[in-house]
């Protein structure tokens, strides 16, 4: 026609056109960011383009109960584990029994949350092939396992009351596990290229560990007459504690792509998370050496750690669904990159354009 | 026999240096072919030249039997994606090629011979979505002219209005699997179904993925997914069967224009280095190589580009990084929140009165 790719336009054509459709769409930044800076005034930082306002990466398949649920019952069963076993040590026997319930049923719910969410189940041995600490998934894999093995048989040596010492051996070997099962699946969210799940990667587990000690001190607590309790008590509120502090900086250090976890459904869970989490350790101090009180406050200690685990899930399927979150902090990377290379004179290799 | 790791190419290799990231000369090498294997192969997709006939995806749909879908890989539905000439969509467990339409429009100011129609004083209406350096090009246009109104009205009679007008570009890129020197779905695979292959491509073997859907997320590009109703997850394979039999893959043998070019990875970057070189002496100015450099985030692409246009205006991530490069912090951060839990449950035990 009248122009090729070669010639100066590179590839326009012209049409009149009164109905012709928009380009790939610009989107204004999102709220939530701090003001722009001056020297940034140009059009590109302060908006950004996409193939149609599709999604770059994809969202992650996990489906929705099974994974959130594995989170919290690995977490849960995890702290309790911890928490049995130096009760043990320190002759604490019912606060002993109930976190080894807690941690057998925990964790073996939540293998059988693990393995319905694989799309070909009866393939999970298929787990144990290979042993990669790339994959958190792999590593987790090999804490799990044993984990559960050694959590489920202490639980069920307790309830048949055979073998003391094996239980107590049981109950070492699970909680030896027990602190990386909570842990654990904070790396498996952050190892992804979902922007709001990859960012916090420093604080997501703490969060996790904050979560877990909430959920298994508030569970323990429920199931143990309160004056032996005081242990479930303290770790419950240490762990709210935890849990609230990390989940600020989550939710506040990391520029657009913290906005998910204020937006939508991601943000009512995680707004009903902190306060469940906030009420509960409030009771838990204040009335946590009454039946009743100790009973609400364990509720309302693993209703936040269930919700926190919900909350942070959504917020992560929210931003891999929006390319805003994958476009606009890669770019202000590369802009960052571009000006610290003219700060250090181009001593730097040429990157990407 | 030698060993194969499904492990990172890294963590394999004996380069402590770029075990998680950075470039890596020989990723075949890394993942355990210790003798003699063949050269990295891989795409270079040229877009320039792309003319968006889709003969790639028709290509690598029969050539691998993949199943229908529509714009959403929903399965045996045929769906319009209703925004432009790609009802493909998006790259995914069905589609291994996916074409992407861009159609762009720009205002120009052009002295025309005035002959106005009704209505045609709708100047402005339209959007003008700039990019840094059309304010360049548009000059350029409005200096050389390049378009004259004879030729012009030969290809669309509506124009010839006067004051500002409208041009419009065709963008097409057919996008792919990169196959990454660092591949994030490689790196989390749990079951080793993915694998690095002697020609340092990435491909899933079917018969060991359980399904886990951990690879979907990983991937910075969006390319690996589930096929709903199978559970397993499949990707573009760069034809390894064929490929392992001499030929080329299916969809470089299709295309028409030499847009997709398959070869030894060396050897196409120079020829991609050489293609930019003419195209900037030429005057396009926005060309770009994307996926070329071996110093981005995952190690260059085996699979890279020339695009005419921002990578993101083609859905491409600007700036994409493999998430493992990341995972040592996390785990040390994972350990110390472990940690903590003990800490805390050793003190509130010690902490309490007994009884």
């Amino acid at each position: 026609m009248t122009e090729g790719i070669t010639t100066p336009g590179a590839g326009w054509r012209r049409a009149d056109g009164p109905g012709e459709r928009k380009p790939p769409k610009r989107y204004r930044k999102g709220g939530g960011r701090r003001g722009r800076s001056a020297e940034q005034a140009m059009v590109d930082d302060a908006e950004f383009t996409s193939y149609y306002g599709r999604p770059i990466i994809k969202p992650p398949v996990w489906k929705t109960p099974d994974v959130p649920l594995y989170l919290f019952l690995g977490g849960a069963a995890g702290s309790s584990a911890i928490l049995a076993a130096v009760a043990d040590l320190t002759d604490r026997p019912t606060l002993t029994r109930v976190g080894r319930l807690v941690a057998g049923g925990g964790s073996i719910a939540s293998v059988g949350f693990l393995i319905h969410d694989l799309g070909r189940p009866e393939r999970f041995l298929h787990m144990l092939r290979v042993i990669k600490l790339t994959s958190p998934l792999s590593v987790g894999t090999y804490i799990l396992s044993p984990f559960s093995a050694a959590a489920g048989a202490t639980a069920a040596v307790e309830l048949l009351d055979w073998f003391p010492r094996l239980k107590r051996f049981g109950g070492v070997v699970s909680a030896l596990f027990g602190g990386p099962m909570a842990t654990y699946t904070a790396v498996l969210l952050a190892n992804t290229a979902v922007p709001s799940w990859h960012a916090p990667y420093k604080q997501l587990p703490f969060v996790f560990a904050g979560s877990a000690m909430a959920a298994g001190g508030g569970l323990t607590m429920i199931f143990t007459p309160v004056d032996e309790a005081g242990p479930s008590r303290k770790m419950a509120i240490a762990g709210a504690t935890i849990e609230l502090a990390a989940m600020h900086k989550v939710e506040n250090d990391h520029g657009i792509v913290s906005e998910p976890y204020h937006e939508g459904r991601a943000g009512t869970l995680m707004r009903a998370a902190k306060t469940c989490t906030a009420a509960g350790a409030g009771l838990t101090a204040v009335a946590g050496r009454t039946r009743i009180g100790a009973v609400a406050s364990g509720v309302l200690l693993a209703a936040g750690s269930l919700l926190t685990r919900f909350g942070v899930f959504d917020a992560g399927m929210a931003s891999a669904r929006d390319p805003k979150y994958t476009v606009v902090p890669q770019r202000e990377r590369m802009a960052a990159r571009e000006a610290g290379q003219q700060v250090g004179q181009g001593e730097g290799r040429s990157v990407t354009r | 026999m030698t060993s194969i790791s499904s492990a990172s190419p890294g963590l394999a290799g004996n380069d402590p240096s770029n075990r998680l990231f950075g470039p890596l000369p020989d990723v075949s090498a890394d993942a355990g072919y210790v003798e003699e294997h063949p050269a990295r192969v891989g795409f270079f997709t040229d877009t320039s030249v792309c003319i968006g006939c889709k003969a790639c995806e028709v290509a690598c749909k029969e050539w691998n039997t993949l199943p229908m879908d529509d714009s959403h890989g929903v399965r045996d539905a045929m769906g319009m994606s209703g925004m432009s000439y790609d009802n493909t969509g998006m790259l995914g467990a069905n589609s291994w090629r996916h074409v992407a339409f861009v159609e762009q429009t720009r205002t120009v100011d052009l002295p025309m011979p005035t002959f106005g129609r009704p209505g045609d004083d709708r100047q402005g209406s339209g959007p003008s979505p700039m990019t840094p350096g059309d304010g360049v090009s548009l000059a350029d246009a409005q200096q050389s002219s390049v378009l004259n109104a004879e030729a012009l009205s030969e290809f669309d009679p509506q124009t010839g209005q006067s004051g500002a007008d409208k041009q419009i570009r065709w963008l097409m890129s057919s996008d792919v699997c990169k196959h990454c020197t660092h591949a994030g779905c490689l790196d989390v695979c749990p079951t080793g179904a993915l694998f690095r292959t002697e020609f340092g491509t990435v491909v899933v073997q079917g018969d060991i993925c359980n399904g886990c859907g951990y690879c979907v997320p990983a991937c910075p590009y969006g390319v690996i997914d589930q096929r709903k109703d199978d559970g397993r997850v499949f990707k573009c394979t760069m034809c390894y069967d064929r490929l392992t039999d001499g030929l080329q893959p299916a969809c470089a043998t299709a295309c028409p224009t030499q847009s997709i070019q398959f070869g030894d990875l060396d050897e196409l970057q120079a020829r991609a280095d050489a293609r930019l070189a003419t195209l900037k002496g030429q005057g396009v100015e926005t060309a770009r190589l994307y996926g070329r450099d071996e110093n981005d985030g995952v190690g260059g692409a085996g699979a890279f580009f020339l695009l005419l246009d921002e990578p993101e205006v083609y859905g491409l991530p600007p700036d994409p990084v493999v998430t493992t490069r990341d995972v040592p912090a996390m785990w040390k951060a994972a350990a110390q929140g472990a940690a903590l839990i003990i800490g805390v449950a050793v003190s509130a035990v010690l902490g309490s009165r007994k009884r």
